[in-house]
């Protein structure tokens, strides 16, 4: 194929056309513009939500510079997340090692802000030079007793999802302090929302409107105090499943907390979340309560949505984000607009994942694992897609197109979540595309002939 | 308040940087790179460094930043990264297809101490280059230096794998333009045009990271300096390096090299620097300055008239990259403002402090390297509140909690559009400062005006 790397071949799928399996959980081709980033990067962006702990990264300054406050997880108190600390480890740090400096950052720090405790991020050099961060972290425990954590999350030991997983590791070790497990009634964790553009809040107060009670959000707005005691809450209600499905596994293992998955997004996704939570309390007035809920959420904006069906119907879609349970969502909701999927993606799915993908995807639709701007542009182009939903590095692919864009990921600055959110998915989704702007590339015209 | 950890009072730090003023070296050797026409920069390390290069890039710069890596393991890690570069070498020209291929390393590789003119070697032995095309390297360890340093790392590599002395002179100077925006870039050549003076400008970000919407996905876009110039660079007479710290390094070397003295100036922003680096060229070209730079020359120097009342006596603090705010602050004391604090996370020494001071006098703060950081810079502003903030986007965090009025010049700038476009540099750059200075001023003052001084002519 012309633009395709040969090694990626099994990477890419025809739906309804191919017949091999998907390859997947691949390291990326060395050579390829990738879009994916690394194990570090997976464990920020999961732990950074947490505002009122410290986040020290151990390495050179660029992994700090880079991760600084970029995802729009909003809190509702602490800004001590908002900072960036780092070693900013030196080349005589590199030669001798960074242990002491490590060792005096974390005094410096703790003596300032008193967190709730301290997130320690190792970084490939510090994996490298072999500093042992787990030292240091118990000694300033033991000195200070506070909780200092290390996050074993070295750039080149894996993938971005084996980031999600020491993050996990770094949340589990947290919990089981306090209160004894399952104490609550209708009590819950929400795993795996980070409170991009306040999203969390808008599914805190559905809960809470059904009568049940969240012990925490992982991560969320999170707080130290209230992940100490998710061990209490009796079900973990998982969206991102990427990257919390590890935790919720090792919780259900310690704690016998069972898990449900769900999704926020899209109005079929979000009511059907709903339901089983409620389903899983066996209340009744829960259940009567969502119900009532789900009604008035759905006659507030179901209507409003069907509106931007009219123009949008009919245009076909592209979508390459990071995990892919985030993909069926999108898919779902687009049919909602009438939209159908001609290209879809992620940069860490599994084959579960991909077989789903299919079976919810029409023929002809093209599946890809770990793709590049090359091939993006190449399927856009190919199946004359109107809208790309993506993230920050396939937002100017799109536009150089002539493609509306959508961006589904941190730098959202509306929550997409929720019965609002899909209203507020719709408008974005709609202006982009029906933008007077593309009267003025003339190009385009021959693109979607 | 969003930075209310902050306090005011100073305590000597030795092993933090908070809020950094500075980011590492590859990302300025990816960005250099991108100033080659149909050029692929490749990031010899792990993926998170490439991908937050290119996330970093394109939000700066609102275009998209194409880069290759290699895509460490851990295997790679403790073998070595060969393996990587040479399948990624292979794989870049099947399918990529670039002329040149701009390799820079990382911390991760400079640490295994992966040995790169070696790796290349082999690639080319192999087979895996092909014929007419290159492969370059620069080492960026990330632990020294920062984002400035990667940038005249890999301007320096561009003299020496293509700079090459024919023997017979050609008329044309080299300039050498420093880390700065594509629209720089382009007022440059365009100056450098008016004085009818035969120039190659490298690296040349222009029409690369600025590019026009057309309906099309280019992997190599029309801007970039070509490689049949950049050899030719040997051949011109003379090399005008703007910026000591970002471009001193490549014209040092293309003197060493293939014998092209060189001139050294400070990055053309403001009257001052501007006529510097004019002056300068019309003496080692032989040209007369035409009629219309000095139109334009005038029209700075009327603003700066006609507007001193406003600009006299007011307090700024900036932040951001050594060769910007040298000028910057020459420019700045020039209109007669008090430059109390200058911070750079660059490290630069003692001579580049030296010389900000005898610009804007022994009292400003000035602090560069270890410990200078936006957190310092932070405090400093809290110590003594300047009139104006100028700085990276990271800086609106702290003009925020204090009232300043901030404007933004340097890298990144992340949430505002137009660095792309309209030139700094040069007499209509010096305007366009000056403009972005008084709105910001005026602004504030009619923000806060008793209604009894609102004043409706300014």
């Amino acid at each position: 194929m012309d633009g395709i790397l040969s090694k990626r071949t099994g990477q890419i799928f025809k739906n309804g056309v191919d017949t091999h399996v998907l390859e997947c959980d691949k390291a990326s081709v060395a050579g390829s513009v990738s879009q994916r980033a690394c194990v570090f990067c997976g464990s920020r962006v999961v732990l950074y939500p947490i505002t009122d702990a410290l986040h020290l990264i151990h390495g050179p300054i660029g992994c700090a510079a880079y991760t600084w406050d970029i995802r729009g997880s909003l809190s509702s108190g602490s800004n001590l997340n908002r900072y960036s600390f780092s070693t900013d480890l030196r080349e005589m740090d590199v030669i001798y090692g960074g242990e002491k400096k490590l060792y005096a950052a974390l005094n410096e720090l703790i003596e300032k802000y008193k967190p709730k405790a301290t997130f320690v991020y190792s970084t490939c050099i510090a994996g490298l030079i072999g500093d042992d961060i787990d030292a240091i972290c118990k000694k300033i425990e033991t000195e200070t007793g506070l909780r200092t954590i290390h996050v074993n999350s070295e750039g080149f030991k894996g993938t971005k999802k084996d980031g999600y997983k020491a993050a996990c590791e770094a949340l589990f070790s947290l919990m089981g302090k306090g209160a004894p497990a399952r104490s609550a009634p209708f009590t819950i964790n929400i795993l795996g929302d980070f409170n991009l553009a306040g999203e969390t809040w808008i599914i805190k107060e559905y809960y809470k409107k059904m009568g049940i009670n969240v012990q925490t959000c992982l991560t969320g707005d999170g707080r130290i105090d209230e992940i100490s005691s998710s061990h209490t809450a009796q079900l973990n209600v998982v969206q991102c499943s990427g990257s919390m499905t590890f935790l919720a596994k090792r919780m259900k293992e310690e704690y016998g907390i069972p898990f449900i998955r769900v999704s926020y997004f899209g109005l079929e996704d979000m009511a059907a979340a709903l339901y089983d939570v409620a389903a899983f309390f066996e209340n009744q007035e829960i259940t009567a309560r969502t119900k009532a809920l789900i009604q008035n959420e759905m006659s507030q904006y179901y209507p409003e949505i069907t509106k931007y069906r009219k123009e949008l119907s009919g245009k076909k879609a592209a979508i390459y984000v990071g995990g892919s349970f985030k993909a069926f969502s999108l898919v779902k909701a687009l049919r909602h607009l009438g939209m159908e999927t001609a290209l879809v993606g992620s940069q860490t799915g599994n084959k579960d994942d991909y077989e789903y993908l299919k079976s919810i995807c029409t023929e002809g639709t093209i599946i890809v694992d770990d793709t590049n701007p090359v091939e993006l542009a190449k399927f856009m182009k190919e199946k004359k897609v109107s809208l790309l939903i993506g993230g920050v590095k396939e937002r100017p692919i799109a536009y150089k197109l002539g493609v509306a864009f959508c961006d589904h990921n941190h730098e959202r600055k509306i929550p997409l979540a929720g019965f609002e959110g899909m209203l507020q998915f719709s408008r974005e989704v709609y202006s982009s595309v029906m933008s007077p702007v593309w009267k003025f590339t003339s190009k385009r015209e021959d693109y979607h002939e | 308040m969003l930075l209310r950890h902050t306090p005011a009072e100073q305590v000597e730090r030795e092993a933090l940087t908070i809020n950094s003023a500075k980011t590492c070296q590859p990302v300025g050797a990816m960005y250099a790179a991108l100033g080659i026409h149909k050029c692929m920069p490749h990031s010899h390390g792990s993926q998170g460094c490439c991908s937050y290069h290119r996330s970093a890039l394109t939000r700066h710069f609102k275009d998209p930043a194409m880069a290759t890596t290699s895509s460490f393991t851990e295997g790679s890690s403790v073998f070595g990264g060969q393996a990587n570069l040479i399948e990624g070498i292979n794989n870049i020209f099947t399918i990529y297809d670039p002329e040149i291929v701009a390799v820079h390393t990382t911390c991760l590789s400079e640490v295994i101490g992966d040995d790169l003119v070696q790796i290349i070697k082999k690639a080319s032995d192999d087979g895996k280059i092909p014929k007419g095309k290159r492969v370059i390297h620069t080492n960026t360890p990330s632990f020294k230096g920062s984002h400035v340093t990667g940038f005249s790392n890999m301007t320096a590599s561009m003299v020496s794998y293509f700079s090459h002395n024919s023997g017979s002179k050609l008329k044309q100077v080299n300039i050498i333009p420093g880390f700065v925006e594509p629209s720089d870039m382009s007022e440059i050549k365009r100056i450098t045009g008016e004085l009818g003076i035969k120039s190659i400008l490298f690296p040349d970000t222009s029409e690369v990271l600025n590019a026009p919407m057309d309906g099309k996905f280019h992997m190599y876009p029309k801007g970039g300096t070509k490689s049949e110039d950049l050899i030719k660079t040997g051949d011109s007479y003379y090399t005008f390096a703007l910026g000591n710290t970002a471009s001193g390094a490549a014209a040092k070397l293309l003197d060493t090299k293939c014998k092209v003295p060189y001139d050294i100036l400070n990055l053309p922003i403001g009257v001052a620097a501007t006529d510097a680096w004019i002056d300068a060229m019309r003496r080692a070209a032989g040209v007369t300055v035409p009629e219309s730079l000095q139109v334009e020359r005038g029209q700075a120097v009327d603003v700066m008239t006609d507007m001193h009342q406003y600009f006299y006596g007011r307090k700024v603090a900036i932040a951001g990259d050594p060769d910007h705010l040298l000028s910057l602050t020459q420019f700045l004391t020039d209109l007669d403002m008090k430059v109390t604090i200058v911070v750079t996370g660059t490290p630069v020494g003692p001579k580049w402090e030296k010389e900000i001071k005898a610009l804007a006098g022994d009292d400003v703060k000035v602090k560069s390297g270890l410990g200078s950081d936006l957190f310092y810079f932070h405090q400093m502003i809290k110590q003594d509140k300047p009139d104006l903030i100028i700085g990276n986007t990271y800086t609106k965090y702290i003009a925020r909690d204090e009232g300043v009025p901030l404007i933004r010049i340097g890298f990144p700038i992340y949430d505002r559009v137009g660095h792309q476009y309209f030139p700094i540099v040069g007499y209509k750059g010096a305007l366009r400062v000056m403009e972005k200075i008084l709105t910001a001023l005026m602004d504030k003052q009619d923000e806060t005006a008793a209604e009894e001084s609102f004043e409706l002519v300014m």
